[in-house]
Order: structure tokens, then C-alpha cells, then sequence
């Protein structure tokens, strides 16, 4: 094969062509962009692409290169201070490792989570540059057979890591996952265009909930407020420790599970459409099967960190794969990926299949620079640890108006509309309540993430296949069951029956004591009306669109029966079982000094003061408001904090070119920016 | 020279360089290039090429950001730029085919009105659809031979772009089943490759970068173009692509497919919508002429560069840059189809798809 008489000499050239201070500057300057927007719970990835897309126009090839690469990188390495130090995912990929690393962190083995995090990060990032270089000589005819049912059994694949996830009350999993699935469904659907629980009056509606909405409100919300309920700092003995060691030592005693979670990422990152959400999701769930003891997980287990961790550093060279080989994005980021590379130079560069014949160079420098960022990010987040961890030490109440102020903000990004931070609150609410009663929130997510999918590639593999066995059956067998969704489907069978063993012994959330019947089953109830109305309404649309309702039929009609028979079940047991699991009887919530609803009350406050004075002008109210009367802080250090605040807001504003919510005042008035 | 005469001299002079004094100067400002789409589609990429090159040309050189307002397919940044009104000249506005469609469909999120803004440049693209190499053999010129052959077809959705081939392969007597649901034109050749689907297309910039090889390879047969525009409004062959027959060509060779009528006129229609006039930049009512008349200058300047060939072929593709009259009357046909053309496709929106826009 003459690719590889003509690979080895370009990865020399590539090296050659990275080795000059001026790429390498822009790559360390990329990479400290990338950690700064990692560190910001809800920002990920796009966010700083986009930022990076306007400088991208006409700028040397291999210096824009370098800072995307580098910014790219390192998001999944640098979310993790947020997973880990404050409990909220900072970026999607690193969702599963808040479930870990954050008790760790409570424990104060912060220090520990955290290098065994860097450590699995590199690892999993020097593992994905290196399946990047074969890949791109072999992967073409393997990435090219996934057709749309190895698609949907991947998918599907996914969904069975509910099964591990679900929790102590397998059923509750269930529920909570179809409840994900369903208002993943919300708005117009793909193939018909059939509106689901959603209204052309209300526009909003129409185009589904964004995933970092549904991320913060169900992960950051309910954490931030709990936390805030508690009036203490977030860890409670707040050093890092002297933990760097440890986390490493952990790491080379489970180097093992950071190879298998680095492949499981590499591999999920290349089959393009999945995105990188729900990596980091399965790697969890193998790292869990493969654990004896399981009682760990949920309370601080560390191979519940370097499972993720391995897996969300490894997809980033797995995602390369299908952007640079088919210039098909593998994720969101991947897109924007894309848009800049056309920008470069004099946009003779074109990702697809012509970029390995015409730029292999350029084609192995993004390797070499995805391995070097990986380098230079981890060294650069241990080297900035102690500042950033400085902030666990900090009086939560002072932290709260400043988390607030970031989801609030980063809500509004995602889609620019008042309603995003409206949809975050409400989000929020359902979270707050899934994690008081013990239903598992991951399964929720991971519902929700792969709801689209499961509905997009069922209904087109079904039209095909149905196509297939028009012409022949043995042509229609061929199609649906290829070799490799035989693969997939042993796999995802074993996974759900493993899942269900073990799943007893994690608990996601802690162990919750349960207690009265009352509140529960109320909260049931509220669920059961939801999923009711949406089956209601899903099966008003026309047979004709039959693709449109099928699914929220079938997943609202298997919610409803699991919710039914936890009703029964509910009914016929005693107030003392698993199943009336409620933090509100027992333990931190319960013995948390200030209650759920006056806490809330101060979010939705600054959500009103935003619909009516614009988000600046709120902000300020909020901050010093909040600061004066909930914290209880001086007048000098509230103005240094509010203006602290804003100020941080104006200049991430000011740097992305973004606005803030306007509010009916600024419909009336013209002000200038920020405040307008 | 009496006192008089100088005094009207100076008068005039004055006068006459009173216009050069007030003329528009953007210096230290920030144009906003609102797009409304996502940062990874088309229409990101055409604002983003042109938003430095128009800078330059600009009097007062401001700086012009692109910005991002997503959602609806497009109808949500339309609406709100619907309630804009003019201020300095620093907000401009993309609109592309996906947002004239449902304009021209009567879709009940549209609460905006072309004729109300200013257009100051419109840019077009073309298609080519192309066949499987197996079926492709079949293919004469015409698609007499093609009609007992059942088509898959990744498809976006029947009221997107993909209205134009879809109505094409309809009018030749094809059998093309279309599977909605794709995200962009690029899954659709993902899907075309793996053998899934059997017919497809791609707008030119896609099917030169990525198409075109399979065509080499002796993966897929070109089939047709959706043709290009002459001064007249008359199809003829697409400028990019001078040796593929335009869809009008086969369309006369095939039994049964008329080039006059409801439905070619309906075609033609949402055709000159979707392609020749796929992308606008309009200013907000209430411009005023001066400045709308800077604007159409500044993109003239920048259509007018050396190089703009070169770039715009990579960037954009080899077609027509209109500006000032010229954008408007593009504008004019991009956005009217006659009602008679609005309800054949409306109705057979429904009949065929079951698609319904109230």
C-alpha cells in the first residue's frame, strides 16, 4: 500500500513543521484558551471554537492549527477542576466524572481525583493521537461500513449503560431514562416535522431543548443549590491534600481500565453523529462492571474517575478521525472544526478524503499537535491546581451569585433566548426533585442525549430495510443483521444483564434514607401526568407521520407501565423501603439550615429581575442583594464582589461577542452595551 | 470675478461638497453580520468569507462580526430582524434558501416580509444530482429507462432545498423514496456511499469537493444540474458544471416530463429560489438610499477584486455576485412565486408527504 511508503516520511514532515516557535506558541497560547473555557462549568468545546472562528480567516494553516488543536485538546482535561471541585460537569464530556470526583473532593482527596484525572487524561489523549495515525491510513473501509443499524445498535448500546446507572430501584432507572427520551423528543420532529409537546406560538419549544441546558439544569442546578441550602464550603476540609502521588499511583494500579476506557473512547469518538456526550457515560459503566467491589461507586471510587477521564481525552483523536478522513463532524465541536479549516490560509485546504492525498503532512502535524497539546495541558492544569482550588476552600455562599451568574449566562449562549434561561430553571426543578428522591438523573441524561439518535436511525434504518426486504429477504436479513451489529448486539446483552446485577450497589446519589410515603408519590404522580399528556399528544399526530410518533409512543407507553408498577408497588410496601427513598429525612439536605424553596427563590428572583431589567442590570441587583442579605457580607466586600462578577461577565461577553438578555426595559429604552 | 460671483462660487462649491462631507463613514464602528443559522452550516461560512473582505472595503473600514442566531430553520433570526429598524448602518442580515422557503410556503412561523428590507448583495449556488453506477447505466439523457427503478434518497426534509429534486425526479416519472430526517447534505452522501441510498445531490461546493471523486472512481454517474440563470431568467447549462446536462435538458428528452405548465413552473420557481438566489445580505426598513448605496458599492469593490476569483471558487463557488439593482431584482424573483405555483407545490407537499403548513 503506498500510503505507508508515503506515511512514515510525512509524520517526519509534520514533526519538522511543528518544531518552530511560533506554532508552538500559538499551541500553548490555544491551550490556555482551552483551559480557561474548560474550567467554566457549561462551557465546552464549541464555546471555544466559536470564539477562535474570526481569526481564523486567511491565517497561516498550520498556526490556526495549532490553536484550535491545542484549545480542543484541552477542554477535556481542564473540565475536570469543575467536575471534581464544585460538582457541576464542566462540559458535557466529563459528566460522569462529577459522580466520583466530587465525592472524592468532599472527602478532601481533591488533590488525589484530580491527578489521577491528569494523569488518565494524558494517557487517554497520547492513546488517541496514537490510534489517530492508524486510523488514518486503515480506518476508511471500517468507519465507511457503519451504516444506519450499526448506528442505531450503537445507540442503543448507550441506553443499555441505564441499565448499570439505574440505581438501587431498577425500574426508577427505567422511568427516569424514558422521562430523558421524551423531553428529548420535545419540538418538531426530524423526519415529518410533526410538532411534540410543542406549539408554534411558542417558538422556543419548536426546536427541542439544548443539551447544555438539560446538562446544567439536571446536573448544576440541583448541586448548587443543595449547596448553597448547606452554607458551608464545598469541600469540608478544603485543602487539596497532598494527594499527587496517590492519584497517580491509583492510576498505574488500574492502568489497565485507562487503556480499555481510552479504546472505548477512541472508538465511540470516530463513529460520527454520536458525539462525545455519552463517552464518557459508557466508560463509566465499564468501569463499574469490571469493578469487584462495587460499594465504592457514587461515594469516591477512583476507577469512577479514571474510567471518564481516560475515555473523554481518547474521543477528542477518535472524533478527528471521521472530521479529517470524510470531513463528517463526529460532534459539535468537531462541526466547528471543519468551518475553520475551510477559513484557513487561502482555503485551499479541504477536509475529506483529498486531505490525505494532498496535505498528509498537515493531516499528521494535527496529530503531533494533539499529542503535544495533550502534554503541555496537563502540565499547565497541575501547575494552576492550587489557584483554581483555592475556590473549594471559599465560603459557598460567596461562590453561589458567581455559578449562578455562569449557567445563567451559558444557558443564554446555547440559544440566545430569554426562554433558555427559563427552560434551565425548570430543568433545574426536575433535577432538583430526581435527585431528592433517588431517581437516577445519569439514566435521565443519557435518555435524553440519545433520544434523537435512537429516533433518528431507527425510523431510517426501518425505511430502508423495508426497502431491502421489498426487493429480497435474504437482502433485508443482510442489511439489519451485518456482522458488526451482531457484535453490537452481544455486547449491548451482556452489558444490560451485567448492568442489572450490580446496578444495586451504586448509588449515584449516596445512600438516601427513606421515610414517609407522602412526598414520593406526589412527585410520581407529577411524572405520570407529564408522561401521560405527552403520550396524549404524540398519538394526535396523523398515521401518515407515523415516523414522528412512534417512538414517544413506545417509550412514553413503556414509561407509564414502569411508573404504574411503581405506584403498585409504592402502595403495597412499607414507608421504610428503598423505594420512598427522600433526602429530605435524612442527612445533608435534611439537616441543611435553610430551606429548598427559599433558596430557589433567590434564582428565579434573578430570572424575573432579568425578564424585566436586562441581565446586567439584574446581575447587579442579585449580586448585591444576595451578598448583603443571604451572606450577610459587609458592604466593601459586596461591591468588591459585584463588581468583580460583572466584570468577569462583561469580559467573557466582550471576548465571545456576545449579548446578554435583554429585559423589558431595554425594549423601551436604548442603552448601550453591556446593558443593552 | 465680482464678489457676487465668487461669493456663488464658494456657495456652490460648498454645495456641491456637502454630500462628500456627509457621506457614510463607519470609523471605529462595528457592522453585526447577523446570520441565522447555526456557526457550522452554509451560510456561516459564505458571511465569513465576505465579513473581512467587505472591512476593507468599507468607507471607515469598521470591523464586521458575524453573529449567530439559530433556531426555527432560520425563522426565528428572520422575525427578529422583521422587527429591526434602521439606526447607523451597522446591522446586515444573511437570509438564505431555507429561509425564503417557508416565506414562500405560506409556513406558519414566518412573521416577516422580504419586500420591507433592503437587499444590497445576493449570491447564488447550483446542484448536481447524481446516480448509483449500476442504475446510472440506464441513464440515456433522458429518464425513460429509469422509471421502474425504486430510489432512496437521504433526505432533509420535503419543504427544505430538497424540494427541488425531489419535485425534478417526480416530473421525470421516477420512483425516489425519500428518507427524512438527515441533518445536512453531507450525511445524505455518507448514506449515498454505504450503498444506502441510491440517487442524491449536492450543491456545487460539496459536490466538487467530495462528489466529484466518486464520480472519478466510478461510484456514481452525474445525472443532471438544476442549470443556472442568464440575464433573461432562461436555464441554461450551470457555468461550474459545462458538461453536465441541466435537469431541462432531461427533462425534454424524457416521456412525459413538459417544460411548461403548473408544475415546471412551480419547479422553476422554487428552483430560482433555492439556487441562483440562495444567499442575501439585507439592510433593516427605513434604510436610507446613501447608505444602502455605500454598502452595494463596498460589495461591488470586493466582487470586483483581483483575486476574487480565486478565493470565491474554494469559498463560494464560480457564481454571480449581484449587487445594488442587480441584487434587488435577484431578490425580486428569489422571494415571488406566483400563487398558482405556491399551491400546486403546497398541494402536492400534502398529497406526497402528508405534509401540511397550516
Amino acid at each position: 500500500m503506498d500510503l505507508f511508503a508515503t506515511a512514515l516520511p510525512a509524520l517526519g514532515q509534520a514533526w519538522a513543521l511543528i518544531l518552530q516557535p511560533d506554532v508552538l506558541g500559538h499551541l500553548v497560547l490555544g491551550v490556555v484558551m482551552g483551559l480557561a473555557v474548560g474550567v467554566f462549568p457549561g462551557l465546552g468545546g464549541i464555546a471555544g471554537l466559536s470564539l477562535l472562528l474570526p481569526f481564523m480567516f486567511g491565517m497561516d494553516p498550520i498556526l490556526g492549527l495549532a490553536l484550535m488543536v491545542g484549545m480542543v485538546a484541552v477542554v477535556p482535561t481542564s473540565d475536570t477542576f469543575a467536575s471534581v471541585l464544585m460538582g457541576i460537569p464542566g462540559s458535557s464530556a466529563s459528566q460522569a466524572t462529577v459522580l466520583d470526583g466530587f465525592p472524592l473532593a468532599k472527602k478532601g482527596q481533591a488533590a488525589r481525583a484530580l491527578s489521577a484525572a491528569f494523569t488518565s487524561s494524558l494517557f487517554g489523549g497520547l492513546v488517541g493521537a496514537a490510534f489517530l495515525t492508524l486510523f488514518i491510513v486503515v480506518a476508511r473501509p471500517l468507519v465507511l461500513a457503519f451504516g444506519l443499524p450499526e448506528m442505531l445498535m450503537i445507540s442503543v448500546l448507550g441506553l443499555s449503560m441505564v441499565a448499570v446507572l439505574a440505581g438501587r430501584v431498577a425500574l426508577k432507572g427505567l422511568a427516569a431514562a424514558g422521562l430523558g427520551m421524551l423531553i428529548g423528543t420535545i419540538g418538531e420532529a426530524d423526519a415529518g416535522g410533526s410538532l411534540r409537546m410543542a406549539s408554534y406560538d411558542i417558538p422556543y419549544l419548536t426546536d427541542g431543548l439544548k443539551l447544555v441546558i438539560v446538562g446544567l439544569g439536571i446536573f448544576a442546578v440541583p448541586e448548587i443549590v443543595s449547596l448553597l441550602r448547606q452554607d458551608r464550603s464545598i469541600a469540608k476540609d478544603a485543602k487539596l491534600g497532598a494527594g499527587w502521588g496517590e492519584g497517580v499511583k491509583d492510576w498505574v494500579a488500574n492502568k489497565w481500565l485507562s487503556v480499555r476506557c481510552s479504546l472505548i473512547g477512541v472508538v465511540v469518538g470516530v463513529i460520527p453523529g454520536l458525539g462525545g456526550s455519552v463517552v464518557d457515560w459508557i466508560a463509566y459503566g465499564h468501569a463499574v462492571q469490571t469493578t469487584k467491589d462495587k460499594s465504592q461507586f457514587g461515594k469516591g471510587e477512583i476507577r469512577g474517575v479514571i474510567g471518564p477521564e481516560s475515555s473523554n481525552n481518547a474521543k477528542e483523536g477518535g472524533g478527528l478521525v471521521p472530521t479529517l478522513l470524510f470531513g463528517i463532524p463526529g460532534s459539535g465541536s468537531m462541526a466547528i472544526f471543519i468551518g475553520a479549516i475551510a477559513l484557513l490560509g487561502s482555503g485551499d485546504i479541504e477536509v475529506g478524503p483529498s486531505m490525505l492525498r494532498d496535505n498528509l503532512d498537515i493531516t499528521y502535524s494535527i496529530v503531533w499537535l494533539l499529542a503535544l497539546a495533550n502534554v503541555v495541558g496537563t502540565v499547565l492544569c497541575i501547575a494552576a491546581s492550587g489557584g483554581i482550588a483555592k475556590l473549594t476552600t471559599i465560603r459557598f455562599t460567596f461562590l453561589a451569585p458567581f455559578l449562578f451568574m455562569l449557567i445563567s449566562f451559558a444557558a443564554f449562549q446555547s440559544g440566545q433566548n430569554f426562554e433558555d434561561i427559563l427552560a434551565l430553571f425548570v430543568i433545574g426543578l426536575i433535577g432538583i426533585f430526581l435527585r431528592r428522591f433517588d431517581w437516577s438523573r445519569p439514566a435521565f441524561l443519557i435518555g435524553f442525549v440519545l433520544s434523537n439518535p435512537v429516533e433518528k436511525f431507527s425510523n431510517q434504518a426501518f425505511q430502508i430495510a423495508s426497502f431491502r426486504f421489498r426487493s429480497s429477504f435474504s437482502d433485508g436479513m443482510d442489511y439489519i443483521f451485518s456482522p458488526i451489529v451482531i457484535v453490537l448486539l452481544i455486547i449491548t446483552v451482556v452489558s444490560v444483564v451485567l448492568g442489572l446485577r450490580q446496578a444495586k450497589s451504586i448509588m449515584a446519589e449516596g445512600d438516601v434514607q427513606s421515610g414517609s410515603k407522602r412526598s414520593p408519590i406526589v412527585f410520581l404522580l407529577v411524572l405520570m401526568a407529564y408522561v401521560v399528556t405527552a403520550l396524549i399528544n404524540a398519538n394526535m399526530i396523523p398515521d401518515y407521520n407515523m415516523t414522528d410518533k412512534i417512538v414517544p409512543l413506545i417509550v412514553g407507553g413503556v414509561t407509564v407501565t414502569a411508573l404504574l408498577i411503581l405506584l403498585a408497588q409504592m402502595i403495597l410496601r412499607p414507608e421504610t423501603d428503598t423505594i420512598f427513598a427522600d433526602k429530605e429525612m435524612a442527612g445533608e439536605d435534611a439537616d441543611a439550615p435553610y430551606g429548598l424553596w427559599s433558596t430557589l427563590a433567590w434564582f428565579a428572583g434573578l430570572i424575573a429581575a432579568t425578564y424585566v431589567l436586562g441581565f446586567i442590570l439584574a446581575l447587579t441587583g442579585f449580586f448585591v442583594s444576595f451578598l448583603r442579605v443571604r451572606a450577610q457580607a459587609p458592604w466593601p466586600k459586596t461591591l468588591i464582589l459585584t463588581a468583580a462578577g460583572i466584570a468577569l461577565m462583561c469580559v467573557m461577553a466582550g471576548a465571545l461577542n456576545r449579548d446578554f438578555p435583554p429585559g423589558l426595559l431595554q425594549g423601551v429604552v436604548d442603552l448601550p452595551w453591556p446593558l443593552k | 470675478m465680482t464678489i457676487k460671483q465668487l461669493a456663488t462660487s464658494v456657495a456652490a462649491a460648498a454645495l456641491l461638497a456637502s454630500p462628500a462631507l456627509a457621506e457614510v463613514d463607519f470609523a471605529g464602528k462595528t457592522v453585526e453580520w447577523v446570520i441565522p443559522f447555526s456557526e457550522t452550516g452554509g451560510s456561516a461560512r459564505w458571511a465569513n468569507f465576505f465579513a473581512p473582505l467587505l472591512s476593507q472595503e468599507l468607507p471607515g473600514n469598521p470591523t464586521v462580526v458575524v453573529k449567530f442566531m439559530p433556531g426555527a430553520g432560520s425563522t426565528k433570526g428572520a422575525n427578529w430582524f422583521q422587527e429591526q429598524e434602521y439606526e447607523d448602518g451597522t446591522l446586515l442580515f444573511g437570509t438564505s434558501g431555507s429561509t425564503q422557503f417557508p416565506y414562500l410556503l405560506g409556513d406558519p412561523r414566518v412573521r416577516y416580509e422580504y419586500a420591507d428590507w433592503t437587499p444590497v448583495m445576493a449570491s447564488g449556488t447550483g446542484g448536481v444530482a447524481y446516480l448509483n453506477p449500476t442504475d446510472g447505466a440506464q441513464f440515456d439523457g433522458s429518464a425513460n429507462a429509469l422509471k421502474d427503478i425504486d430510489f432512496i434518497y437521504g433526505s432533509q426534509g420535503a419543504t427544505r432545498l430538497d424540494l427541488v429534486p425531489l419535485l425534478a425526479w417526480e416530473m421525470l416519472g421516477m420512483n425516489v423514496e425519500p428518507v427524512f430526517g438527515i441533518k445536512g447534505r453531507g450525511d445524505g452522501r455518507l448514506m449515498f456511499e454505504r450503498g444506502e441510498a441510491t440517487i442524491d445531490y449536492q450543491t456545487s461546493s460539496a459536490y466538487l469537493s467530495a462528489s466529484a471523486e466518486l464520480v472519478e472512481q466510478g461510484k456514481a454517474v452525474p445525472m443532471m444540474t438544476w442549470g443556472a440563470l442568464d440575464t433573461d431568467g432562461n436555464i441554461v447549462r450551470d457555468p461550474t458544471f459545462p458538461e453536465i446536462a441541466t435537469f431541462k435538458e432531461v427533462c425534454e428528452a424524457t416521456e412525459g416530463c413538459e417544460t411548461s405548465g403548473e408544475a415546471w413552473d412551480a419547479w422553476k420557481a422554487f428552483f430560482v429560489a433555492g439556487f441562483p438566489v440562495q444567499k442575501i445580505a439585507f439592510l433593516p426598513a427605513g434604510t436610507p438610499d446613501d447608505v444602502a448605496q455605500t454598502f452595494s458599492d463596498a460589495f461591488d469593490a470586493v466582487r470586483n477584486r483581483d483575486d476574487f476569483t480565486t478565493i470565491a471558487a474554494n469559498q463560494v463557488g464560480k457564481y454571480e455576485v449581484f449587487v445594488g439593482e442587480g441584487a434587488l431584482n435577484a431578490t425580486n424573483t428569489g422571494t415571488t412565486v406566483s400563487p398558482d405555483a405556491k399551491a400546486y407545490v403546497q398541494n402536492w407537499l400534502q398529497e406526497s408527504y402528508g405534509v401540511s403548513l397550516n
